[in-house]
């Protein structure tokens, strides 16, 4: 029980949704700039359905893919996640067939990506890609390192957000959980004085009710 | 050999140890030419434990062996032919890395990956296990897992793999994060290095990774018949395996651990 209503109180002080996007998307923005490339998206892995989805994409014109999910046995996104291992590869669209399960997983049909998982604790949470950098004679193994350290930042955020959902989520359907959650979120907002007087108010309140 | 055995093998009796008496397998000096030259890896079974093999791909040839793992209801496992091949384009492209450097190898494609993430833990860990049971002399394994409760299966698995004969040869992670088998000192792990020749590799004084091999800007053999370039310790792995097929294809006999000091004797920054 007392569990419960901790939930309630931290899902409703966490960030909203639209926080973590935010987050989730100045990785990839960040990402694709860093390594000068065309595309860049992180994909948040969904255990229910075994899917892939797209939770951030850097480029403007293409902010339509978010929420797009496709199955995690498809294309290079799906073998990183499973296989736990980046990957970097280049000419993929020499291969027709392929280039179409990457399409899918991608949103284009790149000429090139990195593809690392995103492992928080014994978990993988999602995957980063980062599509077509500018055309070079060779990658370099400083370049994997700085994927890898995007790579845990894009994970700590998607962690944050996993636990923000899965804490409202169990705040549904539970009419004491949600009053508890009202109340917090109430006072988080407060400022100044009126926090003060609110926190005043609470601890009258648990007075009364012990 | 249990018929075979003397004495207990938790013990020696004094009239025992003069029938243990081992023949020392190395020369004097080992080095690259007592250990690779003129071999081509012939004789050496080679297990690709990865998303499948390309049947009838140029870069890789002929394979001996295609067996697709799945779990059933209980939680068996289920060993099948592979009709499908690789659903990916990664065990393909390992499997090339290995027939480029040791040719006349016998490649198996043990499928573990492409059904999914769901339960693909479990699969890599069944499908090591069933690699092993069929007592190939190396299991390349340029993927693993991060969940501790299999970890522990792992190393038990990667222990039994090693007293048997059977070198597991897996890549090490580049990012900070646990995970296995390739942590384990059982096993031969592999990170990559920049340079251009597939038989040039360094052993690390630094380990958990014990092993750099070339790893980036790599040609490999791609889905489709076709060939992409790619980097990743998942291609570093398969060239150390190779150039263990090719010392396990001169010196057949040798155990894990004196494959992995050879190849320590051979590396590039020590006497190679």
């Amino acid at each position: 029980m007392a569990e419960r209503l901790e939930a309630a109180v931290a899902a409703a002080v966490l960030p909203a949704e639209q926080d973590f996007a935010e987050l989730l998307r100045s990785i990839v923005v960040v990402a694709r700039a860093i390594f000068g490339a065309q595309a860049s998206s992180v994909l948040l892995f969904d255990d229910e359905t075994d899917e892939l989805v797209f939770a951030a994409v850097a480029n403007e014109r293409e902010q339509h893919l978010v929420g797009q999910r496709f199955p995690s046995s498809k294309g290079i996104a799906g073998w990183v996640l499973s296989a736990r291992t980046p990957l970097v590869l280049e000419d993929v669209r020499s291969d027709p067939r392929h280039s179409k399960d990457v399409a899918e997983s991608t949103g284009y049909a790149p000429k090139g990506l990195m593809a690392v998982p995103l492992l928080h604790d014994d978990e993988p949470l999602g995957v980063l890609q980062v599509l077509d950098r500018p055309e070079r004679s060779t990658f370099s193994l400083a370049e994997m390192e700085l994927l890898g350290l995007f790579a845990t930042q894009a994970a700590t955020a998607l962690a944050l957000l996993r636990k923000a959902r899965r804490a409202r989520a169990a705040l549904e359907g539970d009419p004491e959980a949600v009053a508890v959650a009202a109340v917090a979120g109430a006072l988080e907002r407060l400022e100044g004085s009126r926090r003060e007087s609110g926190r005043a108010l609470l601890d009258a309140l648990a007075r009364v009710l012990r | 050999m249990s018929e075979e055995k003397l004495f207990p093998a938790w013990s020696l009796p004094r009239e025992a140890a003069a029938q243990i008496s081992l023949a020392n397998p190395l020369p004097e000096k080992v080095d690259r030419a007592w250990a690779l030259d003129g071999s081509t890896g012939a004789g050496v079974r080679v297990c690709i434990l990865d998303s499948g093999v390309e049947r009838g791909h140029p870069l890789v040839g002929e394979l001996q062996g295609a067996v697709a793992i799945t779990l059933g209801p209980e939680g068996e496992t289920i060993a099948e032919e592979d009709l499908e091949g690789d659903l990916c384009g990664h065990g393909t492209a390992c499997a090339g890395v290995v027939r480029s450097i040791a040719p006349e190898a016998e490649i198996h494609s043990v499928r573990v990956l492409g059904a999914g993430f769901k339960g693909s833990g479990k699969t890599l860990l069944a499908g090591l296990r069933w690699a092993i049971e069929q007592g190939y002399d190396i299991v390349n394994m340029s993927l693993s897992t991060t969940k501790r409760e299999l970890g522990d299966m792992l190393h038990e698995l990667a222990d039994s793999a090693y007293f048997q004969r059977t070198m597991l040869i897996a890549s090490a992670h580049n990012m900070p994060v646990e995970s296995y088998p390739w942590r384990f000192s059982s096993v031969v792990s592999v990170g990559s290095h920049e340079e251009d020749d597939p038989l040039v590799f360094y052993a690390n004084p630094d380990p958990p990774v014990e092993f750099f091999a070339r790893g980036v800007d790599v040609d490999v053999a791609w889905i489709g018949g076709g060939s992409i370039k790619a980097t990743g310790n998942s291609f570093a792995t398969p060239a150390l395996s190779g150039i263990a097929a090719l010392v396990l294809g001169k010196h057949p006999g040798l155990t894990p651990f004196q494959v992995k000091t050879v190849l320590y004797l051979i590396s590039t920054n020590v006497g190679g």
